[in-house]
């Protein structure tokens, strides 16, 4: 068994594919680091990262699949499954074989395989459209903190670009350590030295002063709008489910 | 003059949890003034966004404002729910009314003038604030402004107009906005109305005009079905126009949609969904709303306060409605003056495949995308899933189930490509029998404390 060790990034797992044709190797896994199993019998490679290497798979892939397709596999690799690049390979390999785009073939295992999770991490985006929390800060910058089930920032930063044009904004995501700011000018990515005790009450701290008041009727509004006799708490949470609620304005409790 | 005052203070007023004090936030120059404010708005907003709530429109769909020139917001096409409340509905707009002051009496309406409540009305400012800053926030995709009726119709509509403007023009504001048009407006306004606003609704409130005339006296059918058709011809010269001059300026983009109360009056399911049915036809309606009757008096031409919320009933009329959008049902294939009722306890498209069983079984690998639709527990998007993956190989049962479809109700109704099939004549009461007690019904599980069993 072949492993092959790339750096966690979309185009490293792209020159990993790229391997995989130049020294045909039949039998292999792509990892990265920190996943990798070292097996007595396996021989482990490292990837080395190259654009244009990248570029030239993706240039192959396009001659058959659609934009859509491919944007899929980007939002599959995203979803930081485990097993997922092996899962890829093996998209990438039967498009090659076939010569055609494969993306509906969805008896086949890969090709449902890449639909299914490419859905779940688009439902992610959508849901995290749907949930960000902007607080404004003394320095009005909107900010938001979130943790996304699936690496979703880069997939999301569009909508936000073009919805908030005319403020500055920054959204972090806490599990992944980094961050997308906003300066009314231009997007870029972010790392904040934010200490990991820091909670939303640190954050407090540093608030407009019309924020919690804000909240506050958020809040109000978000009860006064439910109709109690139709009370649905099954529904209500399949909907937001509980894991979100920790970001949720609405979802705080009084005290 | 202005005094500052101590955050301990204004936490003990109640606006502001003392979570926020605790944690050091600072009222930087916060005066007494600032907090009567706030505690007025809070008091207008619990007020006039419980009064809107009966309106059970919030689809912030079919927009398709752009952001232009640096501004604040865009219309997403497919809308974004922000949050649900507890019963389960969706939270996309600001929903809430100008004022609850109202010169009418119908009877099914909170705002009623007999109805002895509180009431309040926002200035222009205070909505144009709210919406901005809770847009700001990400906590909406927009406004959805409604108002009961003060002073007289043009009054009223005046002013939910010169919000939207004020949005539009002075904060450079892309997002949704829904005006409901208050019944009885003159054209000019409404055409107003339209240049400002993605969706206007009128509500047509009762399936009949018996029904409105019994519960809405001061109302009449003909001051809405006016209006109604004066935006049909405003939307449609505007779509006409779009296509031939980029620059006409946006005419109501996201349409037209109405609403109606069921449960209230005698209505059966075949004279409100013949009246949706005539919406979407003859009115080009993008949406029909149906409201289960939520008892909030005590007249007694209405059903009593306690009486359960009528809400299989709105969910199945909301199944024939998609239906008809959607699978291109006609209406009469889904009710008939024989059977004026939806059966509660399965959905229509399950009823109305029982009623036709010599149709089926179809071959999942030959059937046309039209027919697979139609097949119960497949959706749009299972339809289309099996229709472009048939393409590669002959689907087996195998294949269908990894692929997600929902074969405990499309088994009664389908062969594929594997020996074994489940169609052995059974009769249309078994398959419902068979369906039932395996209890998976979607519905079955989210409004199971409202059903008794069957
Ligand atoms: S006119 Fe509208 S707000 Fe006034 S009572 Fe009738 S339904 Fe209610």
């Amino acid at each position: 068994m072949q492993t092959l060790i790339y750096d966690g990034s979309f185009e490293g797992w792209l020159c990993a594919v790229f391997d995989v044709y130049e020294y045909k190797y039949a039998n292999v896994t792509i990892c990265t680091d920190n996943q990798r199993q070292d097996s007595l019998w396996g021989e482990t490679r490292l990837v080395y990262t190259d654009k244009q290497k990248a570029d030239r798979v993706v240039k192959g892939l396009k001659q058959y699949i659609s934009a859509v397709a491919m944007q899929q596999l980007y939002k599959t690799f995203l979803s930081e499954q485990k097993g997922m690049e092996d899962m890829l390979l093996e998209y990438v390999q039967y498009v090659f074989r076939e010569k055609k785009d494969i993306a509906k073939d969805y008896s086949h295992h890969a090709a449902r395989y890449v639909d299914d999770t490419a859905h779940k991490v688009h439902r992610e985006k959508h849901r995290m459209e749907a949930f960000v929390r902007f607080q404004k800060t003394g320095d009005d910058i909107y900010f938001a903190l979130v943790e996304p089930d699936f690496n979703v920032l880069p997939l999301i930063l569009k909508h936000f670009r073009d919805r908030y044009a005319d403020q500055k904004w920054l959204i972090y995501d806490k599990k992944r350590k980094y961050g997308i700011y906003y300066d009314l000018h231009k997007t870029e990515f972010i790392q904040l030295d934010f200490d990991t005790q820091s909670s939303n009450k640190d954050i407090a701290a540093i608030l407009n002063e019309s924020e919690l008041p804000y909240q506050q009727l958020w809040k109000d509004y978000f009860n006064s709008t439910n109709i109690k006799a139709r009370k649905n708490m099954k529904l209500h949470i399949r909907h937001m489910p509980l894991r979100y609620w920790k970001y949720l304005v609405e979802k705080q409790p009084e005290i | 003059m202005r005094q500052p005052i101590d955050a301990y203070v204004l936490s003990k007023c109640g606006y502001v949890s003392l979570f926020a004090v605790r944690s050091g936030y600072r009222f930087r120059n916060f005066v007494r003034e600032d907090f009567t404010m706030w505690e007025r708005i809070t008091e207008k907003l619990k007020i006039l966004s419980d009064a809107a709530k009966y309106d059970v429109s919030c689809a912030s769909s079919g927009g398709k404002r752009k952001n232009e020139n640096k501004g604040l917001g865009n219309s997403a096409n497919s809308g974004i729910c922000h949050a649900y409340t507890e019963d389960g509905r969706c939270v996309s707009l600001l929903k809430i009314l100008l004022t609850n002051f109202c010169i009418f009496d119908c009877a099914y309406c909170v705002s009623r003038k007999s109805n002895d409540i509180k009431r309040a009305a926002f200035t222009v400012q205070e909505v144009v604030d709210l919406t901005i800053n809770f847009y700001r926030r990400n906590y909406i995709e927009g406004l959805f402004l409604s108002s009961g009726i003060f002073t007289n119709a043009d009054y009223t509509m005046e002013r939910l107009v010169l919000i939207a403007k004020k949005l539009r023009t002075e904060h450079n504001f892309h997002g949704y906005i829904h005006l409901k048009a208050i019944p009885g407006a003159s054209p000019e306004l409404l055409r107003e109305a339209g240049l400002y606003a993605d969706r206007l609704s009128i509500n047509i409130e009762m399936p009949t005009e018996q029904g409105l005339k019994l519960l809405a006296p001061d109302k009449n059918r003909e001051d809405m079905i006016r209006p109604m058709n004066y935006l049909k011809t405003e939307i449609q010269q505007y779509k006409e126009e779009i296509v031939k001059f980029k620059k006409t300026p946006a005419f109501a983009p996201a349409g037209q949609s109405t609403q109606m109360v069921v449960g209230a009056t005698q209505e059966t399911d075949l004279q409100v969904l013949y009246t949706a049915n005539h919406f979407y036809k003859k009115m080009q309606m993008k949406r029909v709303y149906y409201s289960g009757y939520v008892p909030i008096s005590t007249d007694n031409r209405l059903p009593a306060i306690g009486t359960p919320v009528p809400m299989i009933r709105e969910n199945r009329l909301y199944q024939a409605d998609w239906l008809l959008r959607f699978y291109s049902f006609n209406v009469n294939e889904l009710i008939s003056p024989e059977q004026p009722l939806l059966d509660l306890d399965i959905d229509p498209k399950l009823s109305w495949a029982l009623r036709n069983l010599s149709i089926f079984p179809l071959d999942i690998n030959k059937a046309e995308l039209p027919l697979i639709k139609r097949i119960p527990g497949i959706g749009v998007s299972s339809a289309l899933k099996i229709v472009a993956a048939r393409k590669f190989r002959k689907l087996n049962w195998e294949h269908l189930k990894k692929m997600g479809i929902a074969l405990n109700r499309a088994r009664y109704f389908i062969t594929c490509n594997s020996p074994d099939f489940e169609i052995k004549d059974y009769q249309p009461q078994q398959i419902k029998q068979f369906i039932l007690t395996k209890g998976n019904s979607k519905y079955e599980n989210t409004f199971s404390q409202q059903i008794p069993l069957f």
